[in-house]
């Protein structure tokens, strides 16, 4: 008789119907009123951060950006989970993970513009630079999390990827690394249906990309990623368990990418727009403000005054930029720890002949 | 009759690959978003449509097994085109490159080749990001056992890449993203090759000789007109193998040679094509050889790139002290 060697059925968990009805018994105690309101304003802050840097990069004012409309939920629900001391290891379309973490809106526009200045102080908020090579970053998470554990610092990381990402090697190294030596880290895999124009289902024949988790070992989860609940929920569920065994955690978030892929992108090429119709029935950001109006502690005045106070945020940030400017002797400075005498002829050569003039 | 069409590097690309897939029923090609999408710079725009989803693949996003799984096409007897999405993510693929895709010839004494044509978009210039920006030619010539080939015009990528299907050898087709669409030319529509290992002399001159390729090659031709400069100006158009005898030839008759290239100075092409003059030509010489590359660390962040790329400054301040020495 054959039998079955392992399982591979994986939970998905929901807490907050399209509806907006919600399971109070899977609400996590600490989500308190102020709490929700909070995650609402984020994710809000986050479209509002998006759709001002797409009208920045038509007129010309920052280079190419991702936007991250549709996708608030997984950024805020498991960003916001986070002890402030974890770290967060974000890619080129998570920018609500760092807004949550408390990276300045300067930076991240400074990075859109172009210049590594972004990243000049990220180490301070337990965070790295925006990955932009697909699955690269799930073995620096990796990494941090044998540090973390290594030196004792009883924190955990998160590293964001998308349904794509998980097609790489690095993913599969990566969990399997975690797996192997137990690390703190939690893989956030972002599933938003396209890697650019390319479907999920041309990554993987797997049915989730969550059980790819347990073949490595590790404890995997799909969860509806429009409802940040469940990411919240989904996200300090992992904690606790990482705090009680200390091994790693997979999450697979159901999203969809509601925009294009970047800004040098045309989705029209290759999906209908009805698709992304189905999906604005399903957005996030309604789907808890429904939540919030029904309990009361949410209305149309406090709704005003959060979208003027984010345009203003935005709009700080878009002036703070202005300034940022080439200071092209500055590109010396950190190849190393140190200016080789070479490299210091290279740049007094350019700077002696005006080559940057 | 040849008739011509007026064509950018993308619409000549395309073109190419067209005839090609026409042509022979072994050539596929696969990639990222190469299918429905045409490809992020559109080089494989409609082939979709015309010859189906089983010869214009799209893959998972894996370039390790996008080249991977090529040599093993290659070795089960098709022809493979497999496209990598910007010449920085070349990188994750860079184990097959160099451990096989090199070596299955002369590990074999020539008994399993491994024909294939890898293309991707290189240097910068684009205002991008990180990653979308590199120059790695020197990285792949240095392995040996993979040819190299970077066209400037459309003229050249056209037949270079149709040389380049009816070779036998595993071909790095290094497309300059900035030069996608910068210009356009008259070409033939049909079939035509222009042959890898051979440079084309450009411009004619008599004072110095300039060897350059890829996005330079355009700057360097446009300093010499600004400038009315008598160069010599070799384009390469393949980087490995290099065409020794054009460029010792040209430096002989001149005395003098620049190489220009963007991506970094330090252990790159020039420093290879130095050494080969001071090696064969050096009493030839009335100044020493000198260069122009990229700085010597990774290419930055857009904002800061127009000082990183080597410019018409630098290429000039060179020229005149070239000619000063
Ligand atoms: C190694 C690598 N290959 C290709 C690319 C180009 N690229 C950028 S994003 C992307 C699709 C990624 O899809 P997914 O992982 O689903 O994340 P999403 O963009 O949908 O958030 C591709 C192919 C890249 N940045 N890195
Ligand atoms: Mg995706």
């Amino acid at each position: 008789m054959i039998k079955e060697a392992y399982n591979t059925s994986i939970k998905n968990m929901q807490v907050m119907d399209e509806d907006s009805n919600v399971d109070i018994s899977l609400i996590p105690k600490d989500l308190d009123d102020k709490k929700l309101i909070e995650m609402y304003k984020f994710m809000n802050l986050g479209r509002a951060v998006s759709n001002k840097l797409l009208a920045l990069q038509r007129l010309g004012k920052v280079a190419t950006f991702a936007p991250l409309n549709g996708e608030e939920a997984v950024q805020v629900g498991s960003a916001y989970a986070m002890d402030k001391n974890d770290y967060i290891v974000p890619i080129y379309r998570t920018h609500l993970s760092l807004i949550v973490r408390g990276v300045p809106l300067k930076s991240l526009f400074t990075a859109v513009k172009g210049y590594e200045e972004a990243y000049s102080s990220i180490s301070d908020y337990h965070t790295t630079p925006e990955i932009i090579v697909v699955g690269s970053q799930f073995t620096h998470a990796a990494g941090i999390a044998y540090g973390l554990k290594y030196r004792k610092i009883g924190n955990a990381v998160i590293v964001y990827g998308g349904d794509g990402s998980t097609s790489e090697g690095d993913f599969y190294e990566a969990i399997n690394f975690a797996g192997v030596f137990n690390l703190p880290v939690i893989f956030m895999i972002e599933n938003n249906e396209w890697a650019i124009s390319v479907p999920r289902s041309r990554q993987s024949a797997a049915e989730t990309l969550a059980q790819k988790g347990v073949a490595a070992g590790i404890k995997s989860i799909q969860v509806d990623g429009n409802d940040v609940l469940a990411v919240y929920k989904a996200t300090k569920d992992a904690l606790e368990s990482i705090k009680q065994n200390g091994k790693p955690v997979l999450i697979e978030a159901l999203t969809y990418r509601m925009g294009m892929h970047t800004t040098s992108d045309d989705p029209t090429k290759y999906r209908p727009e009805e698709d992304v119709d189905a999906w604005q029935k399903k957005d996030p950001i309604k789907r808890l403000q429904r939540y919030l109006i029904s309990k009361k502690i949410w209305n149309d005045e406090m709704e005003q005054s959060m979208i003027e106070e984010n345009k203003e945020l935005v709009n700080q940030a878009a002036k703070d930029i202005e300034s940022v400017k080439s200071e092209p002797e500055k590109m010396f400075d950190n190849v190393y720890s140190f200016i080789p005498e070479t490299l210091q002829e290279e740049k007094d050569e350019a700077v002696k002949n005006n080559f940057w003039q | 009759m040849v008739n011509l069409m007026l064509a950018n590097m993308v619409t000549a690309l395309n073109n190419a690959l067209d005839l090609c897939l026409n042509e022979s029923s072994d050539i596929i090609v696969l990639g990222e978003d190469v299918g429905k999408d045409g490809g992020v710079f559109r080089v494989t725009d409609g082939l979709i449509k015309k010859y189906g989803p089983d010869r214009i693949v799209d893959t998972p996003l894996a370039e390790s097994s996008i080249i991977g799984t090529s040599i093993g096409m290659a070795i089960a007897g098709m022809h493979p085109f497999p496209e990598i999405q910007f010449g920085g993510f070349s990188y994750i693929g860079f184990d097959q490159l160099a451990a096989h895709a090199a070596r299955y010839r002369s590990r074999t004494m020539g008994n399993i080749q491994i024909p294939m044509v890898v293309r991707m978009p290189v240097s910068g210039g684009v205002r991008t990001l990180e990653h979308h920006s590199e120059s790695p030619e020197a990285l792949f010539s240095h392995i040996g056992g993979l040819i190299v080939v970077e066209p400037s015009t459309p003229y050249d990528a056209k037949g270079l890449l149709i040389k380049a299907a009816h070779s036998k050898d595993p071909i790095l087709f290094l497309e300059p993203t900035k030069l996608y669409r910068l210009f356009k030319q008259e070409i033939p529509d049909g079939m035509y090759e222009v042959p890898i290992g051979k440079a084309n002399l450009a411009k004619e001159g008599d004072d110095l000789t300039i060897i350059t390729y890829g996005t330079m090659a355009r700057e360097v031709q446009k300093t010499v007109e600004e400038n009315n400069i008598s160069a010599d100006v070799l384009d390469l158009r393949t980087i490995n193998p290099i065409d020794e005898s054009a460029i010792l030839k040209s430096v002989k008759k001149t005395g003098r040679a620049l190489i220009v290239h963007e991506a970094s100075l330090s252990f790159g092409v020039g420093a290879e094509i130095s050494a080969r003059i001071g090696e064969k030509c050096l009493y030839d010489l009335k100044s020493p050889v000198m260069r122009v590359g990229g700085f010597s660390f990774p290419y930055p962040f857009s904002g800061d790139e127009d000082y990183w790329v080597p410019n018409r400054n630098k290429v000039l301040y060179y020229i005149k002290k070239l000619m000063d020495s």
